[in-house]
């Protein structure tokens, strides 16, 4: 048996199992915005700045 | 002195400026916001954008609607026991900073416990606990922060929206297909005769087989839908060769396979129907936050306050309003029925309607029309009639409204498709012959090959490319088109008609001019401090105009509503307002509105207010006058017809009082006589106009703001450059018809190939993608030189 039934199965699997997780994607709406996301993600610490500030040490010792 | 603006919204403050912590505010409201965030820990709000905020109003009893089961129940689209989630439409959001805090509401108010902002369609999803809070205190929280949603009887009606991804689907499905296909014929295109390539050869064009058959059948199925309804309307549009093209790819190539004769030209389907999905998916540019269709339900409130006959008062639909009912409008509310006025001061703002900022002020007994925006306090009205049957609202029953203006335009890209098609059949029929009586082995083949290699990709790319790519520019620009055909059929424009108020007048300021006796210094003195007490807009708008001042307290000021000012300071007694309060009999000559001034009883003069133009507007009429028609109809009175004619060129033609159905019919009789109308205008009185007219373009001081049902949307500042826009629209067609000559000399190079009987799969599969990508490098090269010269 030829190795390359295995490959062609498995390239195609993993083409097709690619395509289905862009179909699930889209099907999520996760295309309909794609603006606020981009600024969403720059905010996460925002809230805690009013506590004590982390300060990065960085090769200072 | 330099003017402070406001920390939280960033308005002037002018002369009354609240400090808190440092901080300047112009208003009470604002302070609060502040203060609102400050308590919370929210005050990085600040800091993401500089003052972000908007003023927050006054809302006192308008949302009680809200608690309501009905009401809740079609403006939720999840409703559980404990959880219930709500979208609602903001239109302040505007910057990082609003993402951020209403991203946080749950801060504010714990019950809430998620909520999402979609900052291209301005909306917030909010997820709460039913049991703990509701929909009307959610929406108290956001209108007490300055973020009041806006919420219209079209959320009532519409429910849930669908949207729609199959455009997005059919695209994944062409390019999961377009890269597996190249991979899978690389070896092919090289010809090598090597051993184990050789064996596997069926098997890798069965899977190519396999991988296009979803390509024809769902990718490629709305050109052969579109194909087959062209011809059946005897149309030879350009989705009958592209149809024609792709259903002999794939039949040839699979009878190729199937005898072994080649290896098809999956690959060359693939890739085109790829190439045209993309055309497609980047002509569809649309502005979320916009909407074009927007018909008076945008504008009317879900609810109103209707006075039972017991004194009681509750909330009903307004689809619900019967003949004789009693309805309260509270201040900032809008009318929805044409009724009489029982009680209060009504000082209507029609606005909407109209266009007219001026607000109109109305006797009990008057009979007001649906549409105004109580400006006054409290009033009560009986309904006349039901919403449907309002004046304003009838319009929409005109036919316009239900035709789609895209049905019976034949555009470009068709229009050259015709001669395309039938060019192509002629040159496949005579080739084809041609090699019956030389080679008939060969005849099926070129054929074929023809009608492959002549699927005019290219062609059907130019104009998505070229029109997605200014729709873009132009939105950049803030010209904002409903789609694409809008700039074909702009470029066709002959006439141009405008409505005067609120589209060539702005609607923020006005012209004052005096007339009568002179006032002296003193008498000046007082007038302008009398102006700065009043909140009335003609008094705001000549504080405005007048030259500073000292200012003086007075010793006495009252305001009569709906009359006018009475102020003293010293031994100056004077008298700002209506004729009639100045003690001056009313004249009815003029048209224009006039504030009248009497001293110590006598009367000195009148100012009479002028529309202010916009700026540019005679320099646009002088640009226009060469090649297009123009008219203003306007439908206002004839007070105006002298100004206008002073700035605008000789050849306008000015009509005064239409009706919103007169202008309806103006523009059909013209078009009736062949004229291709471009109407622009702003209100909802043009909106049967702009609906009737090839092109319908409204203007917006604030596009966040609602405008009627139209093409295209400008905002108010760009006005002057309307005729640059003109102009790139007509630049636009012609950038598209030289790509038709580019890939007219694809289509030859090709058809040498095809009819002397070579092409092989290698030269389709090169001369494809080659075509289409150097018409798109073309089309966006020049478009950008365009969009550049428009800045």
């Amino acid at each position: 048996m030829s190795v390359i039934y295995i490959l062609l199965t498995v390239s195609v699997i993993v083409g097709v199992a690619f395509f289905f997780i862009f179909i699930a994607a889209v099907k999520s709406g996760q295309y309909d915005d794609n603006y606020t996301p981009s600024v969403r993600m720059l905010f996460e610490d925002e809230l805690v700045k009013s506590k004590t500030k982390k300060s990065t040490d960085t090769k200072t010792d | 002195m330099e003017s402070t603006t406001c920390f939280h919204c960033g308005d002037d403050c002018g002369n009354h400026t609240i400090t808190f912590q440092n901080k300047s505010f112009c208003c009470n409201g604002c302070k609060t916001v502040f203060e609102i965030f400050n308590e919370n820990d929210l005050t990085c709000y600040y800091d993401l954008q500089n003052s972000p905020g908007a003023i927050p109003k006054e809302i006192e009893g308008k949302y009680d609607f809200l608690s309501q089961e009905n009401i809740i129940e079609k403006l939720t689209e999840f409703r559980s026991e404990s959880i219930e989630i709500a979208t609602l439409y903001i239109p302040h959001i505007h910057c990082s900073s609003c993402i951020w805090i209403l991203e946080n509401l749950n801060k504010l108010n714990p019950n809430i416990s998620d909520s999402q902002v979609n900052f291209g369609k301005k909306t917030v999803r909010v997820t709460y606990n039913s049991e703990k809070t509701d929909l009307k205190s959610v929406v108290l929280l956001l209108s007490s922060i300055g973020y009041e949603p806006y919420i219209s009887l079209n959320d009532f009606k519409s429910g849930k929206k669908h949207i729609n991804r199959t455009l997005i689907y059919k695209l994944g499905v062409a390019g999961f297909g377009f890269g597996n296909i190249m991979f899978l014929s690389f070896p092919e295109y090289f010809e090598v005769n090597e051993y184990w390539l050789e064996q596997y050869k069926p098997m890798f064009r069965w899977l190519m087989f396999a991988l296009s058959v979803p390509i024809v059948f769902y990718s490629a199925q709305d050109y052969f839908i579109s194909a087959f309804k062209g011809l059946k309307a005897k149309l030879l549009n350009i989705d009958v060769p592209i149809a024609l093209g792709v259903s002999v790819l794939f039949i040839r190539s699979t009878i190729e396979i199937m005898f072994d004769l080649g290896s098809g030209f999956f690959d060359s389907l693939a890739g085109l129907v790829f190439f045209l999905l993309v055309g497609k998916f980047f002509q569809k540019k649309t502005y979320d936050f916009l909407s074009f269709e927007r018909d008076y339900k945008s504008y009317f409130p879900i609810a109103i306050t209707k006075v039972e006959k017991d004194g009681n008062e509750n909330s009903i639909q307004v689809y619900d309003i019967k003949k004789g009912d009693r309805l309260l409008i509270r201040n900032e509310e809008l009318i929805p029925v044409d009724g009489i006025l029982i009680n209060g001061k009504a000082k209507i703002d029609y606005s909407f309607v109209t266009g007219e900022s001026q607000t109109v002020s109305k006797q009990s007994g008057d009979k007001l029309f649906a549409g105004g925006k109580q400006t006054a306090g409290i009033i009560e009205l009986e309904a006349l009639k039901s919403v449907e049957q309002s004046y304003l609202t009838q319009l929409w029953s005109n036919d316009v409204f239900n035709k789609d203006k895209e049905d019976g335009f034949i555009n470009i890209t068709n229009n050259i498709s015709k001669h395309f098609t039938i060019t192509i059949l002629t040159i496949a029929i005579i080739a084809t012959s041609f090699w019956l009586f030389t080679d008939s082995s060969k005849a099926m083949n070129v054929f074929t090959a023809v009608l492959i290699i002549a699927c005019p990709c290219a062609i059907a790319l130019s104009a998505p490319f070229t029109f997605g790519n200014l729709l873009r520019i132009f939105g950049k620009l803030k010209f904002y088109l409903k789609n694409a055909s809008v700039i074909e059929q702009l470029a066709q424009i002959n006439t141009i008609i405008f409505d005067k108020t609120g589209t060539i007048t702005s609607n923020k300021s006005s012209n004052a001019e005096y007339d009568g006796q002179s006032l002296s210094e003193s008498e000046n003195l007082v007038l302008k401090n009398s102006l700065r007490g009043s909140n009335h807009p003609l008094s705001r708008t000549l504080y405005n105009i007048l030259e500073e001042n000292n200012i003086v307290t007075l010793d006495g000021f009252k305001e009569h509503i709906g009359k006018g000012i009475e102020a003293k300071h010293n031994n100056i007694n004077l008298k700002i307002g209506s004729a009639s309060f100045v003690g001056k009999p009313e004249e009815t000559s003029i048209l224009n509105t006039t504030v009248h001034i009497s001293s110590n009883e006598v009367y000195k003069g009148r100012y009479t207010f002028y529309n202010s133009y916009r700026k540019g507007v005679s320099k646009l009429f002088n640009q226009l006058k060469k090649q297009f028609d123009l008219v203003i109809l306007s439908g206002d009175n004839e007070g105006e017809l002298e100004n206008l004619r002073k700035l605008l060129p000789a050849k306008t033609k000015l009509i005064f009082n239409q009706k919103p159905e007169d202008k309806l019919e103006f523009i059909k009789y013209h078009q009736s006589e062949g004229a291709k109308v471009l109407m622009i205008g702003d209100g909802l009185n043009d909106a049967g106009a702009l609906a009737q007219s090839e092109v319908g373009i409204a203007i917006s001081e604030d596009v966040n703001v609602f405008s009627p049902a139209c093409d295209a949307i400008l905002d108010a500042l760009k006005f002057k450059e309307l005729y640059q826009y003109i102009k790139a629209s007509k630049a636009g067609i012609k950038i598209i018809k030289w790509s038709f000559m580019l890939s007219f000399i694809y289509n030859i190079i090709g058809l040498y190939f095809a009819v002397t009987g070579q092409l092989a799969p290698v030269i389709a599969a090169i001369l494809m993608p080659l075509s289409s990508i150097s018409i798109v490098v073309f089309t966006t090269v020049c478009t950008n030189i365009l969009g550049r010269k428009l800045k």
